[in-house]
């Protein structure tokens, strides 16, 4: 679309408007840029004032090697090309979102090829470059390329994930964000289809219910299950002694379990904590499906279910995904509820990361807290990089549709 | 739909909400005017130790706790009405420093609760109009920008609002910790050596910045949806009328995001109210508390392995108080909207 001359803007101010939205970009991604400089260097490299030495790593370079220009060169092609990857599925999501349609049978077979190639890359390129790096060091002039320039270790990384074990809390993560995505989305698109379709008081009542639960606090919510689940034991045990209820309980466990420190019941806390905006968010999808389908069917001699199963499930998919999407975020991110109910075997990275910060004595120390908190943050930009539409779609649906 | 049908689906959802919020908001009430203790015995104990001549001994009188028969301390309950309200608000410190004037006052903002109240109110009220200023700038200043540069800035954008806010706060504390970076760079421009984190007030500042940063981002992506409608025949009729670029954006583009602005703010004053995350990332409870800070502090376990459950539940009263408060104007709003919707 051509701008009217009219509406045209004078050179000065474009540019100030460019300046300031390179200045908004800068200050938007330097903190985490810099947090992933410094995961990679030595103390004395990353705690140095100044920032040439942080980045390039002198002394990092002299005591346990670097990467070569040859080597930077590869990495850089990795990273672009495990980016296109990802890209790549997120416009494929796109396109179907579009058509109204989720990524379908296909979508997990795509994600598992790029996951694969992915790996396969990030393993193979640091083959390819030491093969590269022999090869070049015996010509004369080139050698430079083979010649390590900025300081890299891997330090911090290893004494994190194996020194301290932090594959347990990733694995405690992904159990604790996968079951929220599942029971929260089974749980919200059955009630946001409903909500959808009711103009009733009794419809309104409760989402307005749901907005104020939106609004608590999750500590005043903490503070009525802690005790609750410190003494589940007990309260629970006359379930289990009562002769209609106890044999089915029995199968699962002997005795009334202790719900402190059980991730389900985290699962549990999460999902309703987050019920409220997942069904104000679905609700505003099924709105925008036009009610002539589901009737349709209805006509055709389908029940209520029926007509849901057959007729909205296979056109609910964007929707799904993007409620989806900020159930992982917030179950994914939460520090207050997994940190409170959570012990240490079953605590999650999040609220895991306080050990590192406690004993925040030593440069090394504050190292780690820094190279895992790059961790945890790295499945987020794989998120944005695929998920970006979706992200941006469900934001302004909630305020477009208020 | 029916009414029976209606039920069956919202069903589920219904009694999630019901057991896992509705029901721990009754029984945060019930405790905050009881208090759970164990129950100890006093013992009369007479120890002895050698010495010249005659024993030494001691009689001395120790409480212990009362142990049942399975081997776990005996806990009893009871009913204190207000007490635990009272430990927070402790009135008697309140009256008698009111009656100094301002001095008494910065006395009575030293107290824990009043601590808390005041940072989480200053702290909500102040990053409202730089979230949704700083919202609105970006908008307008990605608008301008070639359509091709559009998705990578966006991506960009968004970093810090999906971020996990603990980790987004300790990203930015790093910069300016100790000698960090951004300390450094400062110091060397200021020609004197500045301390980011030794003194409240510029704990407090970081942590507005953090806020306004992680949100701007959000207010972002709707002000540019909102922006994506603005009515052009509107614009250029403007433009025919004579209206500068300034009251352009003033009379034709701010009034058609109004209804967007509203929501924005308020999205932003329920989440900056339970502001929390901060408080952790940059370890400021020495100087800064915010009220859901308090609570879980209250519900942590202190060094003797303790939950002060009856006064961290006093405190989440307390702040559900300002909930109400802040999700007035909403709810009137949402009522509103469902009164003209239902008059269609």
């Amino acid at each position: 679309m051509t701008q009217p001359r009219s509406l045209e803007q004078p050179a000065a101010l474009k540019i100030i408007s460019a300046l300031g939205l390179a200045a908004w970009v800068v200050i938007a991604a330097f903190p985490l840029f810099w947090m992933t400089a410094m995961s990679i260097k030595l103390p004395v490299d990353a705690f140095s004032s100044s920032p040439l030495r942080v980045i390039v790593g002198e002394a990092t370079n002299r005591m346990s090697g670097g990467v070569s220009a040859i080597g930077l060169l590869v990495g850089v092609a990795a990273i672009i090309l495990v980016y296109l990857g990802f890209r790549r599925l997120g416009a494929f999501l796109e396109r179907r979102r579009l058509a109204g349609r989720g990524g379908g049978a296909r979508f997990p077979m795509r994600m598992f090829c790029v996951i694969v190639g992915g790996a396969l890359v990030v393993f193979v390129a640091p083959l390819l470059v030491r093969g590269l790096e022999s090869f070049l060091a015996t010509i004369p002039v080139l050698n430079l390329l083979a010649h390590p320039l900025i300081g890299y270790t891997s330090e911090h990384y290893r004494a994190v994930w194996i020194g301290h074990a932090f594959y347990r809390q990733f694995f405690n993560s992904m159990i604790v964000t996968a079951g929220v995505v599942t029971v929260s989305l089974t749980v919200g698109t059955l009630a946001g289809y409903g909500l959808a379709r009711t103009k009733t008081n009794l419809a309104f009542w409760l989402l307005l219910i749901a907005l104020t639960f939106r609004a608590l606090p999750h500590s005043v919510l903490v503070a009525g299950y802690l005790p609750a689940f410190i003494g589940s034991r007990e309260l629970l045990a006359p379930l289990w002694a009562n002769a209609i209820t106890g044999p089915v309980l029995r199968l699962f466990s002997d005795a009334a379990p202790t719900l402190y420190g059980q991730p389900w019941a985290v699962i549990a806390v999460l999902v309703a904590i987050n019920q409220p905006f997942t069904i104000w968010m679905l609700r505003s999808f099924f709105a925008n499906i036009p009610t002539e389908l589901d009737e349709a069917a209805r006509v055709d001699g389908c029940s209520h279910f029926e007509a849901f199963r057959r007729v909205i499930i296979p056109v609910m998919w964007p929707g799904v995904i993007t409620t989806g999407l900020f159930s992982f975020l917030l179950a994914y991110n939460d520090y207050l509820v997994t940190g409170l109910l959570l012990d240490a075997q079953s605590l999650t990275m999040v609220p895991a990361i306080s050990q590192f910060l406690n004993n925040d004595t030593s440069a090394a120390d504050r190292l780690r807290a820094i190279a895992a908190a790059v961790s945890i943050t790295a499945p987020l930009f794989v998120l944005v990089i695929v998920f970006q539409r979706h992200l941006v779609g469900g934001l302004t649906q909630g305020a477009v549709k208020g | 739909m029916k009414r029976k049908t209606f039920l069956a689906f919202v069903l589920p959802s219904l009694v999630m909400m019901i057991v896992f919020i509705a029901g721990p908001l009754l029984s945060v009430a019930w405790q905050s005017f009881h208090n759970t203790q164990r129950v100890y015995r006093q013992l009369t104990v007479e120890s002895c130790s050698p010495g010249f001549s005659r024993q030494i001994c001691k009689t001395e009188v120790r409480s212990e706790p009362v142990i049942d028969d399975q081997g776990k301390p005996v806990t009893r309950t009871s009913f204190v009405g207000w007490s635990s309200y009272w430990q927070l608000l402790e009135p008697d410190k309140v009256i008698a420093a009111v009656g100094d004037g301002w001095g008494g006052l910065s006395r009575v903002l030293e107290l824990d609760f009043y601590k808390a109240l005041r940072f989480t109110l200053t702290f909500t009220l102040l990053t409202l109009p730089f979230v949704v200023g700083l919202g609105l700038l970006i908008a307008l200043m990605v608008d301008n920008v070639a359509r091709s540069l559009r998705g990578p800035i966006i991506f960009i954008s968004l970093l810090p609002y999906i971020i996990t806010p603990v980790i987004g706060a300790l990203s930015i504390r790093w910069l300016f910790i100790g000698d960090g970076i951004l300390t450094a760079a400062i110091s060397e421009l200021a020609g004197y050596k500045i301390s980011m984190f030794a003194q409240g007030w510029t704990i407090e500042l970081l942590m507005l910045f953090y806020r306004v940063w992680h949100v701007a981002p959000f207010a972002f992506v709707i002000f540019y949806a909102g922006l994506q409608t603005v009515d052009r025949d509107t614009l250029e009729s403007a433009v025919v009328d004579g209206a500068s670029r300034y009251e352009r954006l003033r009379y034709v583009v701010i009034p058609h995001l109004a209804p967007l602005i509203i929501f924005v703010s308020l999205i932003h004053l329920m989440d900056a109210y339970r502001v929390f995350e901060e408080v952790i990332g940059f370890s400021s409870q020495a100087h800064r508390i915010s009220l859901q800070w308090l609570t879980f502090h209250l519900l942590s376990p202190d060094e003797a392995g303790n939950r002060a459950i009856s006064r961290a539940s006093a405190s989440a009263m307390l702040t559900i108080v300002g909930v109400a408060f802040i999700l007035t104007p909403l709810l009137m709003r949402t009522w509103r909207d469902h009164r003209r919707a239902s008059a269609r």
